[in-house]
């Protein structure tokens, strides 16, 4: 590259040293920066966003999202984000997704970031198979498990009773009244954080968090017997061959050491 | 107290306690604050809770003479220190931005009043010369009928009596009608023609003791949510023996705890409440418990050509022709096909026309025999109900019979104990004093009424309906202990514990709070007080009378803490000291009298309505209002009492104030008083504020307890009357007490002998419904009364009405395709000006929805979160679709609560009304939706 | 008039620049139709997908098959800047150039002569490279991570933040350390558009006949090593590092600089020397 260049051969080369040095310490830097900005952040995507990782890789940050949506719910990270900066993102105890039922989001992205092949369940494209994020009820603070009549989370919930339902029980120390506590079910809620904004807390008692800073996953070593579905999960182990360690099986046998010393 | 209750609850109770203690539950025995929170300046003390009629106990924190905090009594017997959201913000609602400091008068540039003018400042004494000039300008040019108040179920018991006996019996008029109009009329109505008293039998502690809890058109869960925590505890602690039932037009939160769910057709559960009837008398008549029935009721009947509580004049000149379409049924209708079988006693058939004949005569009635009511409830079969009240299309018919059928088996099975709850969906209703009947109707068939456990229960929206509005006697028609003004014996009894001459009290029945408005619009009423009330938004069909007041020759006065619709269309804004800022009484569903104490000083000039009533007293002579009166309708108009007011001590010239509020009896009751220790008072001595008052000096207080005088002078109607109040220091000791209290023991059950001592004292055996005391009743057969037969004495017994169904006046059509329901919402208090200030609560709910079914939202083009009009033949407002959410309405109906001011969606409500009880139907009329873009 | 002739380009530049800028943000905010989006990827008219050729390169140095539709968009662009000449991306539509401008021009005001920092002007190849490398690494656009050009027009359109403050550093940058430091020396964006520059078809033409060597375009432009052939033969300014701004052909009094097209008929426009 650079033919037209008028810089010698000759120099070119004297100044390779300098240049390799400081592309390659410009590069470390760059490199860090990026990658810091690429961490797994905690902020919540817009509905139908790839997994972060492949999203991070898709999204132009070209803010046709934001442009979209009809609620001013979604924004652009600011540039010293810890997440991606410029990438789209919302805050729900701000303002929260509503759900729109034709996403018009993910219709604009240009790049499949957002795709709707990421809510489509049974060739059914629909906003509540969306993962943006997902609920959780931080029960010390939330006043519903103490008694008080609350729930306003669980009927700002689009999926109320389905991705938030009521659990009742008895209030112990009124011994006449019952709770009422909202409970999180992760499998169907969306993430939309229509309750964190909904929470009449000073700061909310719900919150919803990036689905997987809160999922958890069995290990294959053990499979639910009351689940046949859970079998599937054995067809794709990859071979893992361990490690043996025979030496220190026999050091540890023919250690003498079990005697007390005299 | 609760001595009375079955052994088991006791146990219960007791049990509870014990756990409570054992788990190492700390349950305050003391209101006192702990003693470092003492050191640091704070006070704990007790109030109430400023919203709903379930009536919750509160602790109030104060600090430097402001409400820092509020908790849940944990001695309250309603709420045991729980509290809903709207009760946990109590502590804050006092405090919003906007709160209204000073007195605001429309003033034109020369600061004179204008009715087109800016609201300006101005001073109390400013204020109170306008008021005083515009009042007499009114009293000279149309008389006592020419002053109108919009009073309030949100008035202390102490405010709504003053205001009634400034009303009634200063200014002689009887146009003062509150906001519980809209809310409880019907209910009221029900009482005192089934019961010949006013409020019910049975109390909250049903709810533990019932097997069932059948909610009719009643959504608790949102709009009594502490009660219903209690009823689901009931439910979830005997899971096999209590069942819940919701009856309702719309999937509500209430369905969440309930066994069956019955969507029903809007007004058809007057058709569901005679099908249990028919059931019980048809198919089960070993269910009737006829010693309950023979002893202890009598059946009756009336008018069906009643109307609808519209205007008589059909072609008011300011009817559009859109309303007009409506209007007509006012005069007469078309019967309807289930009109046409559920008239069909009546000699009527489908397509017939109804006159309206009786609109004069609505809560007219006889008795009839027992073989009569069954003839009239042949036509309530399975088949005809169902197939009138299915509410829900895509429910297959089979499966909605199956669930009426099972509602039916779970009143009529013996054993079972079962309450009946309402609110709204009842009382908002064109009939809806038939179908409170119909409710008692059926309790009083199976003798499952006046028990523990058992009976219909109406529950009240307001936290002091029952206390002020009812008790008290702010309805037009109405004084205080369930008097009312048409019958001399009670003007009678008033007037001497009034101290009144003879006559002073006007006969005719006031203004109700649509007549009001319509009278405004009239120009018969122009001069218009608004006490604790929002009648500008909280008023069906309010375009009207927004215009009126806007643009007629009137003169509109709004105590307010808050601006809000109708302090923006008044000529003066008094500002109002808030319920913290001033003592008070509130009177609950469950009969429970709750007082407090001034816990702060009002914010900037606010002063108490008291004040504000009383010192309007000041303004007027007793030749100023008693003389010669005449009166629209009212042949020879009020006698001339000022001949004998020297009798009584006074003179022409004696203020409004001296009479009414300011007699040696009222300043016997001295301040500073035991129970007021340590406790403000700026009624009784003024405050720090040193606010500039009526008469342009600094308010320094009227010297005497004048809270408790007006308290203790309500008191003496209902001593000896079955609404017996206990004095002013035991509600400052105990946690509300329920009336009748008798020897300081409070009522539990009325009308039933083992727990009343009013019911004991009769000797009629197990019950008496001592109401209808010394009453007597017509009789005749279902077409009408014989009026040659003589009257029969009610005899300590209740009635047994019998009452059809009917149409509501109107109904979905091409044009207007869906039923418009209107409603609340748990996190907004009315119309929103409190809570929508609570910063909490509105990001909760920020706006009222459009609820509607997302398969009508696709039918019309629309989707989930568009923004769209809804029209009706009245007006039409902008709001947002939900096809989710709290509220899942069938298709056909669309459901928008009215807290919200930017969402007006009275001003889409059809002002028909019940026409016995005047109360409008806000749950139903037409209504067409289109896209804005 | 003359003021207006003189700085003709200049002019035109920086309306071109406030107006894409504009538009942009008068889509968001007002929502018109004209320009969504960003200068990362946009739609003009409501119809036409415009993205970013170099954002959708990294894109696929990450490993992400970004599919036809974006490839088509990004096409179109590089079509366009093909027949421009790359680089008129740098001086007629990119938000940083005004920065950079600026600080070229407070340089003499501020008696700032000397850059501290000597860098290679092949220096911006390699970042360019290594751009595409990290991509590969990091899974992330590497450059669109960091892009000073990203964070201003997403400041100005979207309101995203701090934008300025990473303005701000290379303002002070060029003012300071390096002379046109962050456009002639690092950005790798206006290297992409550089190599595509080569290619270019509207270019600047220089007559020797009527060059008086009077230098000043010398002094005007912002990449000088592109005018070798100034005085010394007749022919296109070839190299792709020309911005085409245009500033020469407005300072030169000899009419001897002027656009033209470039028709590139066989072989011989390869190596210049």
């Amino acid at each position: 590259m650079s033919k037209s260049s008028k810089i010698s051969r000759r120099k070119l080369l004297g100044n390779l040293p300098k240049g390799l040095a400081t592309l390659g310490l410009g590069g470390l830097f760059w490199g860090s920066l990026v990658k810091e900005t690429s961490a797994e952040s905690l902020v919540l995507r817009p509905p139908g966003a790839l997994p972060e990782k492949d999203f991070l890789k898709a999204c132009l940050k070209c803010g046709q999202c934001v442009e979209a949506c009809p609620y001013d719910t979604l924004k652009l990270a600011p540039a010293a984000a810890d997440n991606l900066a410029g990438t789209p993102y919302f805050e729900p105890r701000a303002i929260p997704c509503y759900m729109c039922t034709d996403f018009p989001c993910i219709k604009k992205c240009p790049s499949e970031a957002l795709s709707e092949k990421e809510i489509t369940i049974d060739g059914e494209a629909s906003i509540n198979n969306s993962k943006m994020g997902l609920a959780v009820v931080h029960k010390e603070s939330c006043i519903a498990y103490e008694g008080i009549h609350c729930s306003a989370c669980y009927r700002a919930c689009p999926l109320m009773g389905e991705a938030i339902q009521l659990i009742f029980d008895k209030n112990e120390v009124t011994q006449k009244h019952a709770n009422l506590k909202p409970v999180v079910n992760g499998d169907i809620c969306t993430g939309c954080g229509l309750c964190e904004h909904a929470c009449i807390m000073e700061e909310s008692a719900i919150k919803v968090l990036p689905p997987h800073v809160i999922e958890g996953k069995a290990g294959t070593h053990y499979i639910k017997s009351w689940d046949p579905a859970d079998e599937n999960r054995l067809t794709d182990i990859p071979e893992t061959k361990k490690k043996e360690d025979v030496e220190s099986t026999l050091d540890y046998l023919n250690d003498d050491n079990l005697l007390d010393d005299e | 107290m609760e001595s009375n209750v079955s052994r088991r609850k006791f146990l219960k109770y007791s049990a509870a306690t014990a756990a409570a203690t054992a788990i190492g539950v700390h349950l305050p025995e003391t209101i006192q604050a702990a003693g470092a929170l003492v050191e640091a300046g704070w006070k704990w003390d007790k109030a109430v809770c400023r919203f709903c009629g379930t009536g919750c106990g509160l602790m109030v924190a104060t600090r430097n003479d402001k409400i820092v905090a509020v908790k849940g009594d944990p001695l309250a017997p309603v709420n045991r220190g729980l509290n809903c959201i709207k009760g946990y913000f109590n502590a804050k609602i006092m405090y919003g931005e906007d709160r209204l400091k000073t007195p605001l008068l429309r003033v034109d540039e020369n600061g004179n009043f204008s009715k087109t003018g800016k609201f300006k400042p101005v001073s109390w004494k400013r204020a109170f010369d306008e008021m005083e000039m515009q009042i007499r300008k009114t009293l000279k040019e149309l008389g006592p009928t020419g002053l109108g108040v919009f009073g309030s179920g949100q008035y202390t018991i102490m405010e709504g009596y003053a205001m009634v006996k400034l009303m009634k019996a200063g200014f002689r008029s009887n146009n003062l009608d509150p906001n519980a109009r809209h809310c409880m009329a019907s209910a009221v109505a029900g009482f005192m023609q089934t019961f010949g008293i006013d409020e019910p039998s049975g109390n909250y502690d049903d709810i533990e003791i019932t097997d069932t809890i059948v909610c009719w058109g009643a959504n608790m869960a949102e709009m009594h949510p502490i009660l219903w925590s209690r009823a689901t505890d009931n439910r979830i602690s005997n899971p096999d023996r209590v069942k819940v039932v919701n009856l309702s037009t719309y999937r509500n939160r209430t369905s969440d705890l309930a066994d069956i769910e019955i969507i029903f057709k809007p007004n058809t559960d007057l058709a569901i409440w005679n099908y249990l009837a028919h059931e019980i008398v048809y198919n089960h008549p070993e269910a009737i418990d006829q010693d309950f029935v023979n002893k202890y009721t009598r059946f009756a009947t009336g008018f069906v050509d009643i109307g609808y509580g519209l205007r008589g004049n059909a072609n008011h000149k300011n009817y559009t022709e859109k309303e007009k379409e409506i209007t007509g049924v006012e005069v007469s209708k078309k019967l309807s096909k289930a009109e046409g079988e559920s008239l069909a006693y009546l000699g009527y058939k489908e397509g017939d026309t109804l006159e309206m004949k009786h609109t004069a005569a609505a809560g007219a009635h006889w008795g009839i025999s027992f073989a009569e009511f069954k003839k009239a409830l042949k036509p309530y079969t399975l088949d005809f109900v169902a197939e009138v009240s299915k509410g829900d299309e895509s429910e297959p018919l089979e499966a909605y019979k199956a669930k009426l059928k099972q509602l039916a088996d779970l009143y009529i099975e013996k054993q079972r104990t079962l309450v009946s709850f309402w609110t709204m969906g009842m009382n908002q209703h064109t009939r809806g004093t038939w179908v409170n009947e119909q409710a008692y109707m059926v309790h009083f068939l199976l003798g499952k009424q006046a028990k523990p456990g058992n009976g219909a229960f109406s529950l009240t929206g307001q936290p002091s309906a029952c206390g002020t509005a009812r008790e008290v006697g702010t309805f037009a028609h109405r004084l205080p202990a369930d008097m009312v003004v048409n019958n001399p014996a009670h003007r009678k009894r008033s007037e001497e514990i009034w101290k009144l001459p003879d006559g002073t009290l006007n006969p005719k029945v006031g203004s109700h709070v649509m007549q009001i408005h319509r009278d405004i619009e009239d120009g018969k009423i122009k001069f218009v007080w608004i006490n604790v009330n929002n009648p500008y938004q909280n008023t069906a069909n309010a375009n009207h009378w927004l215009r009126a007041a806007r643009e007629l020759d009137n003169f509109i006065v709004c105590s307010e803490g808050y601006p809000g619709i109708s302090a923006k269309v008044s000529d003066l804004i008094l500002p109002s000291a808030m319920i913290f800022e001033k003592w008070g009484a509130y009177g609950n569903a469950e009969r429970r009298t709750q007082h407090w104490k001034q816990q702060v000083t009002p914010v900037g000039d606010a002063m108490p309505d008291i004040w504000q009533y009383v010192e309007l007293a000041k303004r007027f002579k007793l030749r100023d209002v008693w003389g010669a009166q005449e009166i629209p309708g009212l042949e020879g108009g009020l006698p001339d009492v000022l001949p004998e007011i020297s009798k009584l001590g006074y003179n022409p010239n004696s203020t409004l104030y001296d009479v009414l509020f300011a007699s040696d009896y009222a300043k016997s009751f001295e301040w500073p008083a035991e129970v007021g220790k340590d406790t403000l008072n700026t009624e009784a001595e003024g405050d720090k504020r040193n606010v500039l008052g009526a008469d342009g000096e600094a308010w320094k207080g009227y010297g005497f307890f004048i809270q408790k005088y007006l308290w203790e002078e309500y008191r003496l109607f209902g001593l000896g009357h079955g609404h017996d109040l206990a004095e002013f220091e035991a509600y400052h000791k105990a946690r509300g007490l329920r009336w009748p209290v008798v020897d300081g023991k409070e009522t539990l059950w009325r009308f039933n002998s083992k727990y009343d001592v009013y019911a004991q004292k009769e000797n009629t055996g197990d019950f008496a419904f001592y109401g209808n005391k010394g009453s007597a009743i017509g009789s005749g057969t279902l077409t009408g009364p014989n009026d040659s037969m003589e009257k029969t004495d009610m005899d300590n017994r209740a009635k047994i009405f019998f009452r059809p169904y009917m149409d509501p006046p109107e109904m979905p059509d091409k044009e207007y395709p869906l039923w418009l329901c209107t409603g609340r919402v748990l996190e907004h208090w009315h119309s929103g000006t409190m809570t929508m200030r609570v910063p909490e609560l509105y990001r909760a709910v920020p706006e009222a929805l459009c609820y509607m079914h997302p398969e009508d939202a696709t039918k019309f083009g629309m989707t989930q979160g568009e923004l769209i009009w809804v029209e009706s033949r009245r007006g039409k407002v902008k709001a947002h679709i939900e096809t989710r959410g709290r509220n899942r309405v069938p298709q056909g109906l669309i459901y928008v609560p009215w807290f919200d001011e930017k969402v007006f969606i009275n001003k889409l409500c059809l002002d028909a009304t019940c026409p016995i009880s005047k109360q409008t139907d806000f749950k139903k009329c037409a209504v067409k939706i289109y896209k804005t873009s | 008039m003359k003021v207006l002739y003189t700085y003709r380009f200049l002019i035109l530049r920086r309306l071109s620049q406030f107006l894409v800028l504009f538009l942009l943000a008068a889509g968001n905010w007002f929502g018109w139709q004209i320009m969504k989006g960003n200068l990362s990827s946009g739609e003009l008219l409501g119809s036409v997908k415009l993205s970013d050729p170099y954002a959708v390169l990294q894109m696929l140095a990450t490993g992400f098959w970004v599919g036809t539709d974006i490839l088509v968009s990004a096409i179109i662009v590089l079509a366009f800047y093909t027949l421009l000449s790359g680089r008129m991306f740098c001086s007629w539509v990119c938000p940083m150039n005004p920065v950079s401008d600026f600080a070229r021009w407070l340089r003499p005001a501020l008696g700032i002569e000397k850059s501290t920092l000597s860098v290679s002007k092949s220096f911006r190849y390699w970042l360019l490279g290594l751009s595409l490398v990290l991509s590969v690494i990091s899974g992330v656009a590497a450059f669109e991570a960091i892009s000073p050009i990203g964070f201003l027009h997403r400041q100005v359109v979207f309101a995203a933040g701090f934008g300025w403050a990473i303005v701000l550093i290379v303002f002070f940058f060029d003012l300071g350390i390096l002379k046109n430091g962050w456009c002639g020396f690092l950005c790798p964006l206006g290297s992409f558009y550089a190599v595509v520059g080569n290619f270019g078809v509207l270019k600047v033409k220089h007559e020797k006949g009527k060059c008086t060597l009077c230098n000043k375009c010398f002094q005007v432009c912002p990449e000088p090593q592109v005018l070798g052939i100034i005085g010394k033969e007749n022919g296109f300014i070839k190299n792709g590092e020309c911005t085409n701004c245009a500033r020469c052909i407005e300072v030169c009094d000899d009419k001897a600089l002027g656009f033209s097209l470039r028709i590139k008929r066989n072989k011989n426009n390869g190596d210049d020397s």
